[in-house]
């Protein structure tokens, strides 16, 4: 056993780990906390030779500039529609394909989880010009169905092996023992299964929430002529076209962009972590 | 291309991909996709690494404020960081520029970071490795716990010191997720497009052009859709050896479960 360290010199020891933590802790916040107080700050602030780092004066007409921004709630619905429609779908569609991979014995299942494997991390971005002549060819260019159904398939195989993480770990006894006891095997996967799965599907269904949240390229590919349906990821990269050199305004837009994925990452914080080792990455 | 439209193209064979091998530009993306992944990757790796290890080492509430730090730079959404990069490195009234001024580093004044080359390269590096290290020092950091701390204090007992503790426990245990936040890192860094599009387009002449950067721009600027399409099958070609490390290490969790 290691002498118990009197404190003063346990302080000491870790000093240099304590100020390495601090100086990450400091270099992951700056970034977003210089977002929100930027937003935040008044015009004469920001454009201050020495930049105020502490808020003093606070304002929201940064907030009420990009709101009242050409289109804002309208790019902010479509990003909404899009991500609800994808995460929806893939949990459906997923559900039923990890039930399957994770409590039926069926021939090709192998083979079917190494594609699902190879679909996570296909190069979607290389699929752009297919999926763009595919959208053009057969007219579903500039609709967010589209966007929508790229999504899903974007997310669909992570969905996949995660849920069927949390599948295997929910022990299969539990709904045998409930068939015995008279239930159909649906009934039993309804109310026996489906409940101890909720954790997994929160933590699903906020991944998936992220990645169309987020998206980028195929938002910035697929819908072009119609300038309405564009998502907020797109609309946001363009901000100099929307707001020049306003950065106030810019970073009240990104704050509004980043917040529903933060609200959401710290309500299902818990729920994640356990996503994180029971599901796609396990340690 | 107008072929395409009218919907009766021929085979062109191999034809697109003889073109596109001999464009002296081709192969001029391809070293620097390869420049961008190796300089990332090596750059995440070691400091995901490290905080990792760091991590182990502190004190329970230093770590709950460390971890709490790695997951909302992991939360925020990429364009919003982005975009906020975009702002830290502003020319006029950046943070970074003043505080290299501030620093001695005067030629900084009013430094344009977007309209030099290597300056825009490395506000891109730094804005992708900012977003990525937390996704790999919180699962190496989540391996590390899965070692029980009788090992470590075993390892202690049978007099190993911290050198040894690290080759003989640490490094094996690490090895496997190691490897499979490698090959992640790999896949999403050599794809990586919307953080350069938004950032660059590219630019500045074409200094900071991937592969998939390069392919978007042939397709879409100059219409040539199978030049496009035949940069990005490239650009998968080239991932497999990537994928292929992914997947072993895939198939030996598969094999544990």
């Amino acid at each position: 056993m290691r002498p118990v360290p009197t404190s003063a010199s346990a302080v000491l020891r870790r000093l240099p780990l304590n100020t390495g933590a601090l100086i990450v802790f400091a270099l992951c916040v700056f970034p977003v906390y210089w977002m929100v107080l930027t937003a935040l700050k008044p015009t004469a602030d920001i454009q201050a030779e020495t930049p105020v780092f502490l808020p003093t004066a606070l304002t929201l007409e940064h907030f009420s500039a990009a709101v009242n921004a050409d289109g804002f709630w309208s790019f902010w619905r479509n990003s909404l529609i899009v991500t609800a429609g994808c995460v929806l779908l893939a949990l459906a569609v997923a559900l039923g394909s990890a039930f399957a991979v994770a409590r039926l014995r069926w021939k090709g299942r192998r083979g079917f989880v190494l594609m699902v494997f190879l679909a996570q991390v296909a190069p979607w971005e290389a699929l752009l010009i297919p999926m763009y002549v595919i959208a053009r060819d057969t007219g579903m260019l500039d609709r967010l169905a589209t966007l929508t159904l790229v999504y899903f398939m974007i997310t669909l195989p992570f969905t996949i092996v995660t849920l069927r993480g949390f599948l295997t770990a929910i022990p299969v006894e539990l709904e045998e023992a409930a068939q015995v006891d008279g239930c159909t095997r649906t009934a039993a996967f309804r109310r026996v299964t489906f409940p101890l799965l909720a954790p997994g599907l929160l933590a699903t269904s906020l991944f998936g929430f992220i990645t169309a949240w987020n998206e980028f390229a195929f938002a910035n590919m697929l819908i072009i002529k119609n300038q309405d349906d564009r998502t907020l990821p797109v609309w946001l990269s363009s901000f100099s076209n929307v707001f020049g050199t306003d950065w106030g305004a810019t970073m009240a837009a990104s704050t509004l962009f980043a917040l529903p994925v933060l609200i959401l990452f710290l309500v299902l914080q818990r729920r994640v972590a356990a996503g994180m080792t029971g599901g796609a990455v396990k340690g | 291309m107008a072929e395409l439209i009218r919907g009766d193209a021929g085979f062109a064979g191999l034809e697109n991909y003889q073109e596109i091998l001999r464009d002296d530009e081709f192969w001029q993306v391809v070293r620097r996709t390869l420049g961008w992944t190796a300089v990332n990757v090596v750059l995440i790796m070691v400091i995901g690494t490290a905080v990792a290890l760091m991590l182990q080492g502190l004190g329970r509430r230093m770590r709950t404020l460390v971890l709490s730090g790695l997951v909302l730079a992991w939360a925020s959404p990429v364009i919003a960081t982005t975009t906020v990069f975009q702002w830290l490195f502003s020319s006029r009234l950046g943070v970074v520029n003043w505080l290299l001024v501030r620093l001695g580093f005067d030629s900084f004044e009013n430094y344009s970071w977007l309209a030099h080359g290597p300056a825009a390269f490395t506000v891109l590096v730094l804005l992708v490795v900012w977003q990525s290290v937390p996704f790999a020092a919180i699962t190496l950091h989540s391996a590390l716990t899965t070692v029980p701390t009788e090992l470590f204090e075993s390892a202690r007992i049978d007099g190993a010191g911290g050198w040894r503790i690290f080759r003989s426990i640490t490094l094996p245990v690490l090895g496997p997720v190691f490897g499979l936040v490698l090959s992640l890192e790999v896949i999403w860094v050599f794809r990586c497009f919307a953080q350069i599009w938004a950032v660059t387009k590219g630019g500045p002449g074409g200094a900071t052009t991937t592969l998939p950067v390069y392919s978007y721009q042939v397709a879409q600027s100059l219409h040539r859709y199978d030049l496009g399409a035949a940069a990005a099958t490239l650009t998968v070609l080239i991932l497999v050896a990537a994928l292929i490390l992914y997947f072993r290490q895939m198939f030996r969790q598969e094999a544990e479960l």
